[in-house]
């Protein structure tokens, strides 16, 4: 065993040594929170498929059937229910993420692990539930008996890039959160119209060409485009340099999250 | 390889109240001060006498070694820095200056059932547990059954813990800890809960610890007993300094003649004499081995010595004495009249004249118990009337240095605690 240097501004080098040290903290703390999740309740899981299935209703009706939004050759249904899983995922990823050392705050201030471990596993809980709603899709398709393209086999890297987006902003808001609570007010209003901002009752074309290019720092815009045209294929073409725009915000967000909670981390036991 | 396991050079730590500091961090300072400014602006409205950060440094410049095997005993009052101190071996919070460098697994126990969560059941908590305190899924499954039994909760093993009772959780808790094999264990206070039989198997527990497998132990509790009894060596910090460092033994006399920040004695200038017009209180002290202190061993005689000016003369004063203790009452009362004292006090009954007088009173050692006591004085004229009464006017703590607690290592019950005579004989044989 390594000897273990404790000195003041100094990153241990046995950070990430530690964090793989930790894995299995990742697991559980996950399974904790699924556990606990729905322990007490009536209908239990069956809320991880209610919430998506309610808000894809009510999305379909407003922007399909009153707002007659464009939607190609796909039920309007289909089309909102692709955006709305991977916004579903970043939305709950965030707001879980974003409390969740808060949350944790008697485990911060008494115990040491790498710290990343709990924003992290809430991402992982929060993965969860979009496996459960990525169920129900499937459902939803053989309902109307939609068959994905070939584009299907490039989900994969959408699903990481949606992961990777939540745990970006995830960490970010996270440590934000520990010192300013400020966020625990922000965060569920940038879930609320960011419903609305991202292309999830939409098809991102309806976004003035000028502008697309713009809408597209916006990592999630990236993402959603990328599940539908996996899932829908047909006149969901991607927009390539939206994409990269997307993939680089979405870079850059990991990036300096991890930076930023390495940074604060150290004082996470006297702030918090 | 030298001995030491673990070497803290000249760590210090500080922390800011009030305002917050933003000098050294770019991106936060930035943060900080766009969120902060609408705040500002606001605050600075209301009150402009906002002063800068106000510093407290809860551990200066503090060094020591520990060797491997060795239990180490930190003792202190409240805010001498112990608790931050395990926080930062156990790297929780950083140091503001200093190094230190630890050579072995740690494992720390700042707190019973950390990361318990109530909904869970036993079984469950077990595993969160254990992993939160850095076992592994394997080495948790390994040691179920081992933690199960010292445990003693079998039966509630898939019942959530928010119905457990409180001495349930608290054994459950601690049978998880006890179980974690690093190399380097630090615990602070955890022995302070459950019943007596659960903190004797506690006690047992880490003793086992550093006796039989050679790892190990750091260790922060008030229990000087338990101090004096499992360390092997002690330091003491007072006010976020190493007051004194060495055997356990001399580490807890030191803790106990260090006086405290209350010396044991409460005096008034003249003008400020609590009183009546005919006697006036110039001093109350709570002598132990002939010096004033407020704190006083358990297994030495306590004094109590009241100093008051009698101020016309022909009156026949006597003193009076309660203890008190904080949560159970009145403990006892005393007075210097004749009947009522061992001996005879030779101004009892006499008629005083003018004059200062000092009136001294003695418990026997071995009376009462550890814990805090306060102390009421009245002084009565002619025995009836009480002339002066001065309610809670000191507070001393009695503190156990372990000389009660060879065999039975817990808490003894009760406020007093006597040695008494004891005789078993054998009455006859089957």
């Amino acid at each position: 065993m390594a000897k273990l240097i404790i000195e003041a501004g100094r990153a241990e080098g046995q950070y990430w040594r530690d964090l793989w040290r930790y894995r299995e903290l990742f697991y559980f703390l996950a399974w904790r929170d699924l556990l606990v999740r729905y322990k007490q309740t009536v209908v239990g899981v069956v809320w991880a498929l209610l919430r998506p299935l309610v808000t894809m209703l009510i999305l379909t009706t407003v922007f399909g059937k009153l707002g007659k939004m464009p939607s190609g050759d796909v039920p309007y249904a289909l089309l909102v229910f692709c955006g709305m899983l991977p916004w579903q995922f970043f939305a709950n990823a965030l707001s879980e993420s974003g409390n969740s050392l808060v949350a944790n705050s008697n485990l911060i201030s008494k115990v040491y692990f790498p710290r990343l471990v709990v924003p992290a596993s809430s991402v992982i809980t929060s993965f969860v539930d979009f496996l459960i709603s990525a169920v129900f899709l499937i459902g939803l398709m053989t309902w109307y008996q939609f068959l994905p393209p070939a584009n299907v086999w490039f989900l994969p890297f959408f699903v990481m890039l949606a992961f990777a987006a939540s745990f970006g902003v995830g960490l970010w808001i996270a440590a934000l959160m520990v010192e300013y609570r400020d966020f625990r007010i922000i965060v569920p209003f940038i879930v609320q119209f960011g419903l609305y901002v991202s292309p999830v009752g939409f098809i991102s074309t309806v976004v003035p060409e000028q502008y697309r290019l713009l809408y597209s720092l916006n990592p999630i815009v990236g993402v959603i485009d990328g599940f539908r045209w996996c899932l829908l294929g047909g006149q969901h073409a991607l927009y390539w340099p939206g994409q990269a725009v997307s993939l680089l915000a979405v870079i850059v967000l990991v990036v300096t999250g991890i930076m930023y909670f390495r940074r604060v981390e150290r004082t996470f036991a006297d702030v918090i | 390889m030298s001995d030491a396991v673990i070497t803290v050079e000249g760590i210090s730590k500080r922390y800011l109240l009030g305002k917050r500091r933003s000098k050294d961090d770019g991106i936060r300072h930035l943060m900080e001060d766009a969120l902060r400014a609408p705040l500002r602006w606001l605050r600075s409205r209301r009150d402009s006498s906002e002063s800068g950060p106000e510093e407290y440094w809860a551990l200066k410049n503090i060094s020591f070694e520990v060797k491997r095997g060795e239990v180490l005993g930190i003792v202190g009052r409240n805010g001498a820095g112990k608790s931050t101190l395990l926080k930062i071996l156990s790297r929780i919070t950083e140091p503001t200056s200093g190094r230190i460098s630890i050579d072995g697994r740690v494992a720390s126990l700042l707190e019973v059932g950390t990361g318990f969560h109530p909904e869970l059941t036993g079984r469950e908590n077990i595993f969160l547990n254990g992993a939160i305190l850095g076992m592994s899924r394997v080495e948790i499954r390994r040691k179920f059954d081992e933690i199960v039994a010292f445990s003693e909760v079998e039966k509630f093993l898939d019942t959530p813990v928010k119905r457990y009772s409180s001495g349930m959780y608290v054994r459950l808790a601690f049978a998880v800890a006890a179980h974690l094999e690093p190399e380097i264990l630090i615990v602070d206070e955890v022995l302070a809960v459950g019943d007596a039989q659960f903190q004797k198997k506690c006690m047992g527990k880490m003793g086992e610890i550093s006796r039989q497998d050679g790892r190990t132990v750091l260790f922060v509790s008030h229990n000087l007993g338990a101090v004096s009894n499992i360390c092997s060596a002690g330091l003491l910090l007072h006010s976020g300094k190493k007051l004194f460092a060495g055997t356990a033994a001399h580490t807890v006399e030191a803790y106990l003649t260090s006086g405290a920040t209350t010396t044991g004695a409460v005096s008034w200038i003249e003008a400020e004499r609590p009183g009546t017009p005919r006697i006036r209180i110039c001093s109350v002290r709570v002598m132990g081995d002939g010096e004033a202190k407020a704190s006083v061993s358990i297994d030495r005689p306590i004094s109590f010595e009241i100093e008051f000016e009698s101020l016309v003369p022909g009156i026949d004063w006597s003193v009076s004495l309660h203890l008190v203790h904080p949560s159970a009452g009145e403990v006892l009362s005393t007075a210097n009249f004749p009947s009522a004292c061992l001996g005879v006090d030779e101004w009892a009954g006499r008629s005083f004249p003018a004059g200062k007088f000092r009136s001294v009173c003695t418990l026997p050692a071995n009376f009462l118990n550890e814990g805090i006591f306060l102390l009421n004085v009245a002084v009565m004229k002619s025995v009836r009337d009480t002339e002066v009464f001065l309610r809670e006017v000191i507070q001393f703590t009695v503190q156990e240095t372990g000389g009660m607690r060879k065999e039975y290592t817990g808490q003894w019950i009760g406020i007093v605690r006597p040695r008494l005579h004891w005789s078993t004989s054998l009455v006859s044989t089957q």
